[in-house]
């Protein structure tokens, strides 16, 4: 959530105290709900827990990563979580049988090779909507509605419902490290979180040290504006979306590894709570407003509160109910710091005598 | 000629968090008269108005309608006292039809439920008339032009029967004939006891029609006298305090080549016909051509054209000689093509972004090595336009949105100048700014001219025309019908040209 931008001199500090705290309040929200189970859950603190809850929260993370920049360009993706089950599905196939063309003999690839294919499959399903959207016109909400219909259909198809199990990869095919995607670890850090690392870092920097990033924000801002301006949107959109499906397409990877199985039904909703993250994160749901940063947190936020409660023994429909009453908070507070941020900069335009 | 005075605004004082922005005014409205306001932007006038409209409440002070306090806690309460206002910003709902938007809020029912489509039709038909534009009531708002749109706001506060009516810049998008047809509008409500509030940057127009004048400054009355030998100096005295500054041309400098050439660019109109009528012009570089005509005369379709936001029209381009081949507005502002639209709000501007953002949104790539942004460099450049186009800001890190309509063009046009362009478009570069920052605007112009560029700009007003121009084109109906040098042009020869119904019987003679 750290960033630097050069904050206007403004006269009164208690707006601006008010103002810093308004911003920093998702980190505030995350620093409170990790003190209250640290206090309140037993072993909550302990290592082992920790790396779990964190590998919980990277999957919904690399969602809401991909799901920020839709968000900021003005769309939504809800395709993510049935592209996460395709994948998956994907994944498992082709560690399980490779490309049979029906001639005898088969392709089949190692773990690298098996990675590159999924992350295509991930990104051609964000093409297909991204061509939805700007060439043919369609909602944004109704292309991924329809596209998370598709998926999910071909998930099931690849296996007719059931599970690929024991992905155990063949060492002789080189496959045989498929595991380590989600069992891994490196310098005491899971594989996954590593990877997290990776993603939120170069999706930040797109952000906020880019043109494509800033062409995102202008997109979501005022796409006809950003026409005029000579912003190419139909190509910003098609990212956006490309994105968010090589995001959800990693997760696939992940959740199929650590489960060395792939079932069909696997990211049902999970949609959903990349949504929450990038929302309680501040993102904007008309677009134009948003951080990585912001989002990521978030994640941690909702992750930290699930597992916790969890812990606690709460019940899982009191978690829903947790879960729903945070997000509206969040979206009430976000309000009230867009009012107290314009009356700022209102103030210190009105400063300068006109 | 007695007017009596119908309501009243006694000290009154308005504080907005770190500026006041009305200081102890004292303001009296007359019925059955035409009560001119006039300041620089941010001078009051729309404070003040907003006050009276119970937009907003007085911080101190007393409201006296007929000698009478009263409390304006809302618009509502304000509209029930028989106060309309139309203001400068459209309220306007793009995606509903004309009748639905003039009877928003107050639908004609069938008992409280279901709304009597007929009847709202046939009474915007006749508001419509009343107005004499010719605007089917079911046709969408948003597919008019801003002019147009801006004759709905009017109908809509017409169709309330307000016994106060206040227009904040109503003329701003209009052509010289439609302001003609408003100014009689008024003059039959004026007939009819109605007090009328009228806001305008244009000071001639001001002493036409105004009956009482009140001049603002800083949140204060410098001024406020009946219209009676009232001329343009003495008005900006009061505004400014200082002489009139004029934006007439400075040192004449040599054209170059031409730098820009069109030829038949045509583009459909959606309900049939051609918006834009094989237009062919050339312009030279530090040559400044202004496009007068009507409202939906085809001019900002023309430019429109031109930066390449239609694909759809036809027609050739030419840039230094070399034919503009390139579709995309993207490929057109590399060539050195740039557009001043003529909506700031919803074409111009990115009003989530900081100033910086914005200023620079059309050329990132002088600021980027392969991918990666020098956000150094690039808050170098736009503190550099910032100074240059002396724009009032208080850190660049602010939304574009806190500035006022003046400062806000200033961001709009060093976007546009950041790109290098050759051929500046300029489509009302005007509208809805204070004299001052007009007088700068125009400047600015002038100094870009010399600099080499072609400037070609869309304008309604007359005067703004033949002031700036090198050269005067006037378009009517989709089609160029007259073409003046500055030197030969006479306000009666351009107006005269830019009469619809006249285009086509010369087209014919000339084929």
């Amino acid at each position: 959530m750290s960033h630097a931008v050069a904050h206007p001199p403004v006269t009164g500090a208690s707006p601006n105290l008010g103002l810093l705290l308004l911003k920093a309040r998702t980190f505030i929200a995350l620093i409170l709900v990790f003190a209250f189970f640290a206090v309140a859950a037993p072993n909550f603190l302990s290592a082992a827990n920790m790396v779990i809850m964190s590998k919980h929260v990277a999957l919904n993370a690399f969602l809401a990563i991909g799901m920020t920049f839709v968000i900021i360009s003005g769309g939504i993706d809800l395709s993510v979580g049935s592209i996460v089950g395709l994948c998956g599905m994907v994944a498992g196939w082709l560690v399980l049988y490779g490309i049979d063309f029906g001639l005898g003999w088969s392709i089949q690839f190692n773990t690298f090779e098996i990675c590159v294919l999924v992350c295509l499959v991930g990104i051609a399903v964000g093409v297909v909507n991204a061509i939805l959207i700007t060439r043919l016109n369609v909602a944004p909400f109704i292309a991924t509605l329809g596209t998370l219909y598709i998926c999910r259909g071909a998930a099931m198809l690849a296996s007719d419902g059931r599970t690929f199990p024991n992905l155990g990869g063949n060492p002789e095919y080189g496959s045989d490290t498929f595991r380590l995607i989600g069992a891994g670890s490196f310098l005491g850090l899971p594989i996954s979180i590593w990877m997290l690392i990776a993603v939120a870092a170069l999706a930040a920097y797109i952000s906020r040290r880019t043109p494509l990033g800033r062409y995102i924000y202008a997109v979501g801002g005022n796409e006809r504006g950003a026409a005029l301006s000579g912003v190419k949107v139909n190509r910003i959109k098609l990212f956006v979306y490309m994105f968010s499906g090589f995001c959800a397409a990693l997760v696939g990877l992940i959740v199929s590894s650590q489960l060395v199985a792939s079932h069909p039904a696997t990211g049902e909703t999970f949609e959903l709570n990349a949504i929450a993250a990038a929302v309680l994160g501040g993102t904007s749901m008309s677009g134009g407003r948003g951080r990585i940063g912001g989002t990521i947190v978030g994640a941690f936020v909702i992750g930290v509160l699930s597992d916790g409660l969890v812990m606690m023994g709460v019940s899982a429909f009191w978690q829903t109910v947790i879960k729903g009453l945070v997000i509206v908070a969040a979206v009430v507070v976000d309000q009230a710091q867009q009012k107290l941020q314009a009356r700022v900069a209102l103030q210190a335009q009105a400063a300068l005598g006109k | 000629m007695d007017h009596p005075v119908g309501l009243q605004i006694r000290g009154g004082v308005k504080v907005y968090p770190g500026t006041r922005a009305l200081k102890s005014v004292d303001f009296d409205l007359r019925m059955g008269a035409v009560n001119v306001l006039v300041g620089e932007n941010g001078a009051g006038k729309s404070t003040m108005m907003k006050v009276i409209a119970g937009v907003e409440q007085l911080t101190e002070g007393r409201i006296l309608m007929n000698g009478q306090e009263v409390q304006f806690r809302g618009t509502e309460d304000a509209r029930r006292h028989g106060i309309g206002i139309v203001f400068q910003e459209l309220n306007l709902f793009p995606n509903m039809t004309v009748a639905e938007n003039i009877f928003i809020g107050r639908e004609i029912t069938r008992g409280g439920v279901d709304i009597d489509m007929a009847a709202q039709r046939a009474e915007t038909r006749r508001l419509m008339q009343r107005l004499e534009h010719d605007i089917d009531p079911d046709t969408l708002v948003g597919e008019l032009r801003v002019g147009q749109q801006q004759i709905i706001e009017i109908a809509k506060s017409l169709a309330q029967d307000a016994r106060i009516l206040i227009l904040d810049e109503p003329t701003s998008a209009l052509s010289a004939a439609e302001v003609d047809i408003l100014f009689r509008v008024i003059a039959e409500l004026k007939r009819d006891g109605v007090g009328i509030v009228y806001i305008s940057h244009r000071l001639e127009e001001l002493i036409r029609i105004g009956d009482y004048i009140t001049v603002l400054r800083d949140g204060a009355i410098t001024g406020a006298r009946s219209m009676e030998g009232v001329d343009v100096p003495w008005i900006v005295r009061n505004m400014i305090g200082e002489a009139s500054k004029d934006f007439a041309k400075e040192v004449d400098h040599p054209y170059g080549d031409e730098i820009f050439r069109a030829e038949d660019v045509c583009l459909p109109r959606a309900g049939g016909g051609l918006a834009v009528d094989h237009v062919s012009l050339s312009l030279r570089a530090g040559e400044i051509v202004g496009i007068y005509g009507l409202m939906g005369a085809g001019r900002s379709e023309f430019l429109e054209c031109v930066i390449g936001r239609h694909a759809h029209a036809t027609g050739r381009m030419f840039i230094a000689g070399a034919p503009l081949t390139d579709r995309s507005i993207a490929g057109r502002i590399a060539r050195g093509i740039a557009l001043i639209p003529e909506d700031r709000k919803n074409d111009g501007l990115i009003q989530l972004a900081t100033i910086r953002e914005n200023m620079t949104l059309s050329s990132l790539g002088l600021f980027t090595r392969f991918f990666h942004m020098d956000l150094g460099a690039e808050r170098r450049s736009v503190a550099d336009f910032v100074k240059r186009l002396t724009v009032k800001i208080a850190s660049m890190e602010n939304p574009v949105s806190s500035l006022s309509g003046g400062n806000q063009q200033k961001v709009v046009i060093g976007k546009a100048l950041m790109t290098g362009p050759k051929v500046l478009l300029m489509d009302e570069p005007s509208r809805g700014i204070d004299i001052g920052a007009k007088a700068e605007v125009f400047r600015t112009m002038r100094q870009l001219a010399a600099q080499g560029l072609g400037i070609l700009f869309v304008t309604s007003d007359l005067e703004e025309v033949m002031a700036l121009s090198d050269r005067i084109i006037v378009m009517s109906e989709g089609r160029i019908t007259g073409e003046f040098d500055r030197s030969v042009a006479t306000d009666t020869a351009v107006v005269a040209a830019s009469a619809p119904g006249q285009a086509r019987p010369e087209q014919e003679l000339v084929a």
